[in-house]
């Protein structure tokens, strides 16, 4: 299920601006990767142009091959739509559908994305349990999603996204609207999800990074207005204790960002 | 248990001075004057018109047509122009709400910069628009130029070229205050655009697109002018709104009271006040519609 993500000389724009330099990284299946690095260093972007998220954005392009298993996702012959139900994405802000239940905010994927009808309540309570949510909300799935708690509705987010049955899972920065319960709450859910996916998360809690990641890609800019670059890519136990990369040694050690 | 300290004068630092709570003062009894300045036309709109209207209001007023009824008799009533101006903006509706929608939804979603602009630019125009000019484009490119003659119809395309920028305008406001995330967490579903337009971002925004729809009817349920020129007003009851003259509540008003007798007089309040009945139903029952459908979320 889980897929190898291959990312070959990967530039990504807005318009004319580049936002991201030729960055190039192999991404195991089953394994969590956290990217970290200063705001503004293309983390994010990187991380949307993983799913063609990007190119949503008016202006937004790339250049260079981003490889799901071998097979080219920007080709001309892929469909994004497509794409994206392999390639799930939970986003720093909990945004559930307002105008929708806690069980249709869940079921929205499979039944809005044309995909078979599959038996909806089953797929819902796998998903829900899956996001360690279901013992809390399984007696009022009717509920609108927004009654939820902040924490719960990341939470929510994540069982949305997991009910594709996606093989990618991406994480921007899911916890920084969080609290350090519910934090914790998604951080085990982590562990306990990559053993079916794939999954990159960013963030900006380096301990979060250490805590949850077998690899860490750190990304910086050279300054204000140039593209961000992937510096050092590896181990998290090496990035942490013996990073190859000055750059790299300053940003942990908090010297600088 | 803790006692209270008990409270002492602040210190100088903290009092406030006397210039600031002067100006303070000042601001919040101008604002009170404006809001009852702005209030007391209404009220008296309201007052004078049901005051006036009363006197002839009664069931047989709303379900007698003036068939027969002279100037100076007291009988007759509007049922024919109610019957006009529900059939004019259920016409008019259809034809400006779905279009309005559409052009907001392609603003909003797909446009490209330029074009957008561009077309942003001549739905401002349109909203400029004198409602004479649009009756008159009307009269001279279907009733006359086409020989179609004055009908129902003619009066609701008058009126469908007055509500088209007002529901465009309106509806894309509403779309636009659709935050973007939302759009994201669909589209990272793998859900395609065209569903989390209609599934997603429309219902988000209807509660406000359903204000906007509503504010335009009402704004071109009182229009005279373009229905003069199209509809042409009638006496009598014509219940086909695609042949012949028909009769308009705005039309009924104007000709009562340009007649100038007591009588007439006394039934053009009295439609005015229909008028304004009709628009507080309308406006009550979009509010509970979309009220009743934010509850059946919860």
């Amino acid at each position: 299920m889980a897929k190898r993500i291959e990312v070959l000389d990967l530039s990504c724009y807005y318009g004319a601006h580049k936002a991201v330099a030729d960055v190039t990284m192999t991404i195991e299946p089953k394994t969590v990767t956290a990217l970290i690095g200063p705001s503004g260093c293309g983390k994010s972007t990187f991380l949307r142009s993983l799913n063609r998220l990007h190119e949503v954005v008016p202006g937004g392009r790339i250049t260079g091959q981003v490889l799901l298993d071998d097979q080219d996702i920007y080709a001309p012959d892929v469909d994004a739509v497509a794409l994206r139900r392999s390639v799930g994405m939970v986003f720093q802000r909990p945004n559930p559908f307002p105008t929708m239940s806690i069980f249709d905010n869940v079921a929205s994927g499979l039944k809005l994305g044309g995909g078979k009808n599959k038996d909806l309540p089953d797929v819902v309570e796998r998903a829900l349990t899956g996001a360690h949510l279901w013992a809390e909300v399984k007696d009022r799935l009717k509920k609108p999603a927004l009654a939820l708690s902040g924490g719960q509705q990341q939470r929510l987010c994540i069982a949305r996204a997991i009910a594709v049955e996606p093989e990618v899972l991406l994480m921007d920065e899911p916890c920084s609207a969080l609290d350090p319960i519910s934090t914790l709450a998604i951080e085990d859910l982590i562990a306990e999800l990559k053993d079916r996916y794939t999954i990159v998360i960013v963030t900006h809690n380096m301990q979060q990074a250490s805590r949850v990641s077998e690899q860490t890609g750190f990304f910086t800019l050279a300054g204000a207005g140039q593209p961000g670059v992937l510096v050092e890519y590896d181990a998290t136990s090496r990035i942490f204790s013996v990073p190859a990369d000055k750059r790299t040694e300053d940003y942990i050690t908090g010297r600088v960002g | 248990m803790t006692t209270a300290t008990a409270s002492r004068p602040a210190n100088q630092q903290w009092q406030i001075h006397g210039r600031r709570a002067f100006v303070n003062n000042l601001a919040t009894v101008a604002m009170y004057l404006a809001f009852i300045v702005a209030v007391i036309p209404l009220g008296l709109v309201i007052w004078y018109t049901i005051g006036k209207g009363l006197a002839r209001f009664s069931l047989g007023f709303l379900t007698h047509s003036m068939a027969g009824v002279g100037s100076n008799d007291v009988n007759g009533g509007v049922y024919h122009a109610i019957v006009g101006t529900v059939e004019q903006l259920l016409i008019a509706s259809a034809i400006a709400v779905p279009l309005g929608l559409l052009v907001a939804i392609y603003l909003n979603e797909y446009g490209g910069k330029a074009f957008a602009t561009l077309v942003r630019l001549l739905v401002d125009v349109m909203t400029g628009i004198p409602s004479i000019v649009a009756g008159l484009f009307v009269l001279a490119f279907w009733v006359i130029g086409l020989h179609k003659g004055y009908s129902g119809f003619a009066g609701a395309m008058a009126l469908s070229i007055l509500m088209l920028p007002v529901v465009t305008r309106a509806s894309e406001e509403m779309l636009r205050l659709v935050p973007d995330p939302l759009r994201e967490a669909a589209y990272a579903l793998g859900i395609p655009k065209w569903r989390v337009i209609l599934s997603i971002i429309m219902p988000t925004a209807r509660t406000g697109i359903t204000t906007g729809i509503m504010l335009a009817v009402a704004r071109v349920m009182g229009e005279t002018a373009p229905l003069l020129l199209t509809a042409a007003g009638t006496l009598f009851i014509n219940t086909n709104p695609f042949h012949g003259q028909q009769e308009a509540l705005p039309l009924y008003v104007f000709s009562s009271a340009a007649s100038g007798t007591p009588a007439d007089v006394n039934r053009a309040w009295a439609a005015a006040m229909t008028l304004i009945l009709i628009v507080v139903l309308l406006y009550v029952a979009a509010r509970l519609l979309t009220r009743r459908d934010a509850l059946n979320r919860r």
